[in-house]
């Protein structure tokens, strides 16, 4: 180790032969294959990687994984950057370009670390307190200045425009970790033919063997990795995922899991960068292994202190020296294995700092008993250690201070479902409980169960007992030999010393914010971490959260398991939006219903509308029209004059039959339908059981036990739920069936006085004006297709609906309106649909808005008095039946030249436009190029018999105020002539 | 103890050792003149309206777990007065210029932001409709803009206008509408109340309700019985179980509601936005981290945590509607036990039981409410007769159907709010 | 969460649309008066623990009540209505 940072002969993960260029902050620098960003920086030696949340004190890496609470970077892909990667964890790649966050201007000087200097002002809860003078300053001063200070990295601004996946897995057993707990519970499970799905975070299987490097079995632990692998990869029924992260339990034995799938190329090519997984698992072994919890202890946050155990990680996996001397603090037997495995490496070790009195002192590096780390030095980087023993204070030099105050097992995903785990004085740390996650078991470290032998025998174990709850076989298998020293630990967590000693590295939080917040009775561990945001960072407290809570209960006075644990929510580590919201991007997120007519639809120029979920045309513009009002015009009046086409294959069909099909429908719809002659129609209201109207539509008899219900394009979904739900909840033994034909139909209306002479044009059949009367339907054939007719009108006009099988509907559409046309007419779309049926008074979901009763409607005639039916009962409600109810009313401006909008509100002529003075609103406008003025439907309170009062319409949003005289909602020939004719 | 920028700086000087508690831990006394059940938000709010308002200061708030340990704690902060039904917007109207008071109110900053709510819409009849509720809004006295999408485009730059399933037409802009931090809010009421002489039982859960001759008489508790003659309901997400100690049946069925915050992040989106056909919120704290939640999970649950599908589809939502999130990492995701009613609207009224009250209900509106809700059932309590611009929030009108309050225009299934 | 259908097995919680109590299915009479109604349409036990609710399994039309429980989410069975 001459000069660099490399250390020959170590790093069997990096391949030398094959140097990496990286940018960071501007500077090249160069890597190899297989390094992490953290690996890489360290090589090139570099200290500061990060700025921190609140202080913005100078950190360096402090881990050698996800959980890293300080080397969080931006990752530059051109005008795309990705906020808050972890350096620990994103591979190296050719060209890979990352940039330090959260400082201003520059990660050496950076001007909010005046923060630091003004810590004793910013201390727990600060804000609470202050800022509240005056007012106005709140928003305009105070709050952009913290909302720029605070926060990490940025977003782009710009789309994501990367791929991302979701796909499901099914298992037999779902094993979480692949050290050598969860590698011995994959062999054994695979060795039994059940099917295995093994995830491993990392990039390759091993866990901390790939650190530690023991012994196995009398190999190498790389070898007998090399073994293990070999076999799982032969085995059919063991899928093993690595870079795949298990993020979150939840019901069901469903496992959300995160894989980085391209993350780490230079040129992903048509690889996504996460796919997102839902597997599904019969049983799990979370074999999650521990995390190294660091020391609270003053200038514990200096860019060269780290995990010790981390230390051994950089130099076995990546063959990096994170420093020249290393001072290790640790209160566990494992601080000194760090510390004997770097001098095996030739790295120097200054001291081993101990405060258990008892701990070893036999070793190659000076031991200090009793001892503690009372201080650092190095604001750019660590050169001094403090260090308070026995014989007094000492100066350590150092520029690597390794920290180990124990281990806790990786148990959140354990707590993902409220479950609280139970502490262990035998690890001075959070064990889980069995049962916390049904079906899930904790094997290995993440059980509490340390060396590398308990770790492979209690793999071995979990995997028999999944297996056996599973009734599979469960052939014995003999872990192989290693080492099993026992873990020696004595509580400690935070030296007592003057100076700022950290527990939340990424949040900035102390232990004097954790002492002032029970002093200020925020003592409950929620309380505490709520008032400190200790946790509440991208580490989510993986590195703090016990130390939090001992300095805790030691300013409450009282023990960790009294003081409690906080909840761990999923997911276990931060995931994109763009995995978990995969595929919705643009278009993607709901499907999209497209007519039989769309593609000529859309040749014709109409603009297309949503409902629900559907595309349909808003209009045909013809040349020379500039304004969608033009065009809805000249539909309206192409209709009222000769004929009109229109496509209204959305609407809901459901297909009825059975002897019982009638009496069926009589408890659905408020009238009867088993009156209803074969080949006759009827309209009809379906109530929701509350009494409300759910939907409308009409109901034609197409034979004898043979009846075809339709409902509006909205409402299409609820209404066979809720067919569903009537006839299997209530009337399961009738003898009836149905089924929605929605998409099996193409169907058009046809409007306007020209419209049956247009339908015969293509009828094999003519039909007349008595042949087929008014709400009556006939089976028709055109060019031999046979389909449907049904004489109805939603217009006013006289009208037909022709259905046939959804293959005819292009060709239908393209006929029809070529029809139309030779005879004067055309296609029409929605704006003059709605303008039609707003001149006829005929409702659609503008006015069935879930509010609304029958009796609102002026429709309570409709409700049979001579049966039940649902929602029958509750619509007689007192209060549903009030005078003093809106009721639907028609509205025509008192000056002519005056425009109404839908959603304005009504007051009596005199009232002031106030809340306690309305009287209802308007829910359809439009004007009528037939009446040649503007209409409006709306519902006016107890408007049934205000006929003809001017009521004042004050539109305050939209700046419009007319007099609008009340009358009866149906404008235009009442007694319904055209549609009869 | 007044809080000041000055004594910021005084007790950072002296070490910050002269902090004194927030509130007292007082042992529970054998009987008040008033008891909360509930130390949320609504409870704490109740409490101390009681004492200011009415000066019932012999008063205990008595709570389960830790204060402000509900839904106060688990929601996605978003303060708005926008409802245009009759008995919800006077109500709201008036919580918002509560809100407006707060700070000074209870010396307390809950960071309640003014950044401006905007509901976009995506065709004719959402505008309208939205047209109706700003109209609402703006009779109420409350402020709305009806934006076309040109005027949402400049507010936010940054969504989907191009590519979305669902185009961006324009939004409802309420500028008073905004966030807060909400447990501060439980604080600052807590704060506020103790000063006033309220006690605070924390670690005390109330086992049974004591009601003789039709009247209440007081409660039993892990921590032994307490006396008193009038005690208020307020446990939203227990709701049922604590009226069935009084051998009550509420219109309510309990359901999970999931939210998310993402790492923190460099100012991206400096409003509130409601997606409504995706069912998604969003807005970023002063913290940076991006704070959004979506519909319910829909199942009956108390296990205030929810399952994947409502998560992605959050996260599909999100991604529709502004991809510039898509880099973004979810931290931590949590869920509210709501109460649903049947008509997404809550209850504030007397119960069959004399000097028993109760409130609930919220379905997932209850943080805006708080403090309208407990100014409204600390008026109940004092007095007996509901504050006018509660009045509508009355127990019997799913019977009557008299006065429903169904905005959503769902109908009786609680989970449809 | 998975949820089991009488047609179709278990199936993802996706594939499901949920209704409320099994009280829905117990439809008073006509005439049982503003209380009964009251009761059916509104009012709840709610339990924290085991319910049996309604699910509608969307892709194949059964309703579905399940035995569940509202506290851990453990879903113990299911069976069709007819």
């Amino acid at each position: 180790m001459s000069g660099g940072w490399r250390i020959p002969g170590r790093g069997a993960e990096i391949d030398r032969a094959r140097p990496l260029r990286f940018r960071f902050d501007g500077r090249d620098m160069e890597g190899f294959a297989g390094d992490t960003l953290a690996s890489a920086l360290m090589a090139a030696g570099v200290r500061v990687v990060g700025r921190s949340f609140k202080y913005h004190r100078p950190r360096g890496v402090m881990t050698a994984g996800a959980e890293e609470p300080n080397a969080l970077v931006e990752v530059i892909e051109g005008p795309q950057q990705t906020p808050n990667v972890r350096a620990t964890v994103q591979e190296l790649y050719g060209g890979l370009q990352a940039r330090s966050q959260n400082r201003w201007p520059g990660l050496s000087f950076d001007a909010l670390a005046v923060n630091d200097f003004l810590h004793p002002f910013l201390g727990a809860g600060f804000y609470y307190k202050t800022f509240m003078w005056p007012r106005q300053f709140w928003e305009r001063v105070y709050e952009p200045l913290i909302r720029r200070a605070a926060g990490l990295g940025s977003l782009s601004g710009r789309a994501d425009e990367g791929e991302y996946e979701k796909a499901y897995a099914f298992c037999d057993l779902l094993v979480i970790g692949a050290g050598p707990a969860g590698l011995m519970a994959a062999l054994r499970a695979g060795r039994a033919g059940a099917d295995v799905i093994l995830a491993e975070a990392d990039t390759q299987l091993g866990g901390r063997l790939l650190a530690d490097l023991p012994e196995i079995g009398g190999q190498g632990a790389r070898d007998w990795l090399a073994g293990v692998r070999a076999e799982l990869a032969a085995l059919p029924n063991v899928r093993v995922m690595t870079r795949t992260t298990v993020t979150g339990a939840h019901d069901g034995g469903t496992y959300g899991a995160l894989e980085r799938v391209g993350l780490h190329l230079a040129d992903p090519g048509d690889l996504p960068r996460e796919c997102f997984w839902r597997i599904v698992a019969k049983r799990a072994v979370m074999a999650t292994g521990a995390l190294e919890r660091p020391i609270a202890h003053p200038g514990n946050d200096r860019p060269g202190v780290m995990l010790a155990g981390a230390i051994p990680a950089y130099v076995n996996r990546w063959g990096v020296a994170p420093g020249r001397r290393v001072v290790i603090f640790g209160n566990n037997d494992s601080a000194l294995s760090a510390a004997r495995a770097l001098t095996a490496a030739g790295i120097e070790v200054a001291a081993c700092v101990d405060p258990r009195p008892e701990a070893a002192v036999l070793e190659e590096f000076p031991v200090y008993r009793a001892a503690q780390v009372v201080g650092t030095r190095g604001r750019m980087g660590l050169h001094t250690v403090q260090v308070r023993h026995a014989g007094g204070l000492s100066e350590v030099q150092a520029d690597v201070l390794g920290l180990s105050g124990g281990w806790n097992p990786t148990l959140h995903l354990a707590c993902h479902m409220n479950g609280r785990p139970q502490w262990d004085d035998r690890i001075a740390g959070f064990v889980p409980r069995e049962g916390m996650v049904r079906g899930l078991t904790a094997a290995g470290a993440a059980a509490g169960r340390f060396s590398t032998s308990q770790c492979l025998d209690d793999g071995a174990r979990a995997a028999g007992e999944a297996l056996a709850a599973m009734d599979m076989a469960a052939p014995e298998v003999t872990p192989p030999a290693a080492e099993d020293a026992p873990y020696g630990i004595a509580p400690f967590w935070a030296v007592d010393a003057r100076g700022r000693a950290w527990l939340d590295f990424a949040n900035d939080v102390t232990t004097k914010d954790v002492a002032q917040a029970a002093l200020e009775g925020f003592a409950s561990v929620e309380h505490m971490k709520r008032y400190t945001t200790q946790g509440m960072a991208p580490d989510q407290g993986k590195n703090s959260n016990t130390a939090a809570l001992a300095v805790l209960a030691d300013a409450t006075g009282q023990s960790i398991p009294e003081t409690g644990t906080t909840t761990f929510r999923p997911p276990f580590v931060p995931v994109s939006i763009a995995a978990l919201g995969a595929g919705a991007r643009g278009k993607g997120f709901a499907p999209e219903r497209r007519l039989t007519s769309d593609a000529q639809t859309r040749a014709m120029g109409a603009p297309m509308i949503e409902a629900g979920l559907w595309y349909r045309p808003s209009y045909f513009p013809r040349a020379g029209e500039t304004t969608w009002r033009e065009s809805c015009d000249r539909e309206v009046t192409m209709v009222r004059g000769a004929v009109g086409v229109c496509d209204v294959s959305t609407l809901g069909k459901i297909d009825v039959q059975g002897p019982d099909a009638g009496r069926y429908l009589d408890f659905l719809y408020t009238g009867r339908m088993s009156s209803l002659k074969p080949g006759r129609i009827r309209y009809g209201l379906m109530l929701r059981e509350d009494g409300h109207v759910m939907d409308d539509g009409t109901c034609a008899r197409l034979g004898e036990g043979h009846f075809l219900v339709t409902t509006t394009t909205a409402a299409a979904g609820q209404v066979m739920r809720h067919m569903d739900f009537v006839q299997q909840g209530f009337c399961a033994d009738w003898a009836l069936r149905f089924a929605s034909v929605t998409e099996h139909w193409a169907q058009f209306a046809l409007a306007g006085p020209k419209a049956r002479d247009l339908l015969n044009t293509l009828l094999d059949q003519p039909v007349s004006a008595e042949s087929l009367p008014f709400m009556a339907c006939q089976p028709v054939s055109m060019a031999g297709v046979r389909g449907r007719l049904f004489r109805i009108s939603f217009s006013g006009a006289l009208g037909y609906e022709v259905a046939v099988p959804a293959r005819y509907g292009a060709a239908l559409f393209a006929r029809l309106v070529e029809g139309a046309e030779a005879l004067g007419g055309g296609a029409y779309g929605m704006e003059a649909l709605n303008v039609m049926r707003i001149e006829k008074g005929f409702i659609t979901h503008a006015e069935i808005d879930g509010r609304v009763t029958a009796f609102d409607l002026g429709m309570q005639r409709m409700v049979s008095a001579a049966k039940d039916c649902i929602g029958k009962p509750a619509s007689e409600r007192p209060g549903l039946m009030e005078d003093g109810r809106g009721q639907l009313v028609g509205l025509r401006p008192v000056d002519p030249s005056d425009a109404i909008d839908a959603g304005a509100p009504l007051y009596t002529a005199e009232a002031p436009a106030r809340a306690a003075s309305w009287q209802g609103h308007v829910t359809s406008a439009g004007y009528s190029p037939t009446l040649q003025g503007w209409l409006a439907l709306g519902f006016l309170a107890g408007g049934r018999a205000r006929h003809g009062e001017v009521v004042r319409i004050h539109d305050a949003l939209r700046g419009r105020k007319l007099m609008a005289r009340v009358c009866d909602p149906v404008f235009l020939d009442p007694e319904g002539r055209a549609m009869r004719g | 103890m007044r809080y000041s920028g000055l004594r910021v700086l005084a007790e950072g000087l002296r070490g910050n050792r002269g902090w004194r508690p927030a509130w007292r831990k007082p042992a529970p006394r054998p009987g008040y003149d008033a008891i909360i059940i509930g130390g949320g938000g609504h409870g704490l709010a109740t409490a101390y309206y009681l004492a200011r308002n009415h000066g019932l200061t012999n008063v205990a708030v008595l709570e389960k777990g830790w204060l402000g340990g509900g839904n106060i704690g688990r929601n996605t902060t978003i303060v708005r007065a926008n409802y245009f039904l009759p008995g919800n917007s006077e109500f709201y109207s008036f919580s918002l210029k509560l809100w407006e008071g707060m700070e000074r109110e209870l010396n307390y900053n809950v960071m309640h932001s003014q950044r401006g709510l905007i509901n976009l819409f995506h065709s004719d009849g959402q505008r309208d409709a939205f047209a109706r509720r700003g109209n609402m809004m703006r009779a109420q006295g409350d402020d709305a803009v009806l934006l076309d999408r040109e005027g949402v485009r400049r507010m936010l730059p940054r969504l989907d206008y191009e590519q979305a399933r669902f185009p961006i037409y324009g939004g409802l802009y309420h500028p008073r509408g905004g966030t807060a931090r909400h447990d501060a809010v439980a604080w600052g009421y807590a704060r506020a109340a103790d000063a006033r002489g309220v006690d605070l039982i924390e670690n005390c859960e109330v086992t049974g309700i004591d009601i003789r001759d039709g009247r209440v008489k007081g409660v039993q508790t892990t921590r032994g019985a307490i006396w008193a003659p009038k005690v208020g309901i307020v446990v939203a997400g227990r709701s049922s179980q604590v009226a069935a100690m009084a051998g009550m049946r509420l219109p309510i069925e309990s359901h999970v509601l999931q939210a998310f915050v993402t790492e923190g992040l460099k100012p991206a989106l400096d409003h509130v936005v409601s997606f409504g056909m995706g069912h998604f919120y969003i807005s970023q704290s002063d913290k940076g981290g991006l704070v959004f939640g979506g519909d319910l999970d829909f199942y009956a649950s108390y296990a205030a945590r929810g399952n994947l599908p409502m998560v992605e589809h959050v996260m599909e939502a999100g991604m529709t509607l502004m991809p510039m999130i898509g880099r973004a990492k979810v931290l931590r995701s949590w869920g509210g036990i709501m109460d649903m009613s049947p008509d997404g609207s809550p209850v504030i009224d007397r119960t069959g039981v004399e000097g028993l009250y109760v409130n609930c209900g919220w379905n997932y509106g209850g943080f805006k409410a708080v403090p309208a809700s407990g100014w409204s059932m600390a008026h109940l309590m004092a007095t007996g007769q509901p504050w006018h611009d509660a009045a509508h929030f009355r127990l019997d009108r799913f019977r009557t159907g008299r006065g429903l309050m169904d905005e959503e225009g769902t109908g009786a299934q609680h989970n449809l709010h | 969460m998975r949820i089991p259908c009488p047609c179709c097995g278990w199936r993802d919680r996706r594939e499901f649309t949920y209704y409320g109590h099994e009280t829905f299915l117990h439809r008073p009479a006509p005439d049982a008066g503003a209380e009964a109604w009251d009761d059916y349409l509104h009012n709840r036990e709610n339990p924290a623990g085991p319910t049996r609710d309604l699910w509608y399994h969307d892709p194949c039309g059964s309703w579905v009540v399940v035995a569940r429980d509202t506290v851990t989410h453990a879903v113990a069975g299911g069976e069709g209505l007819a």
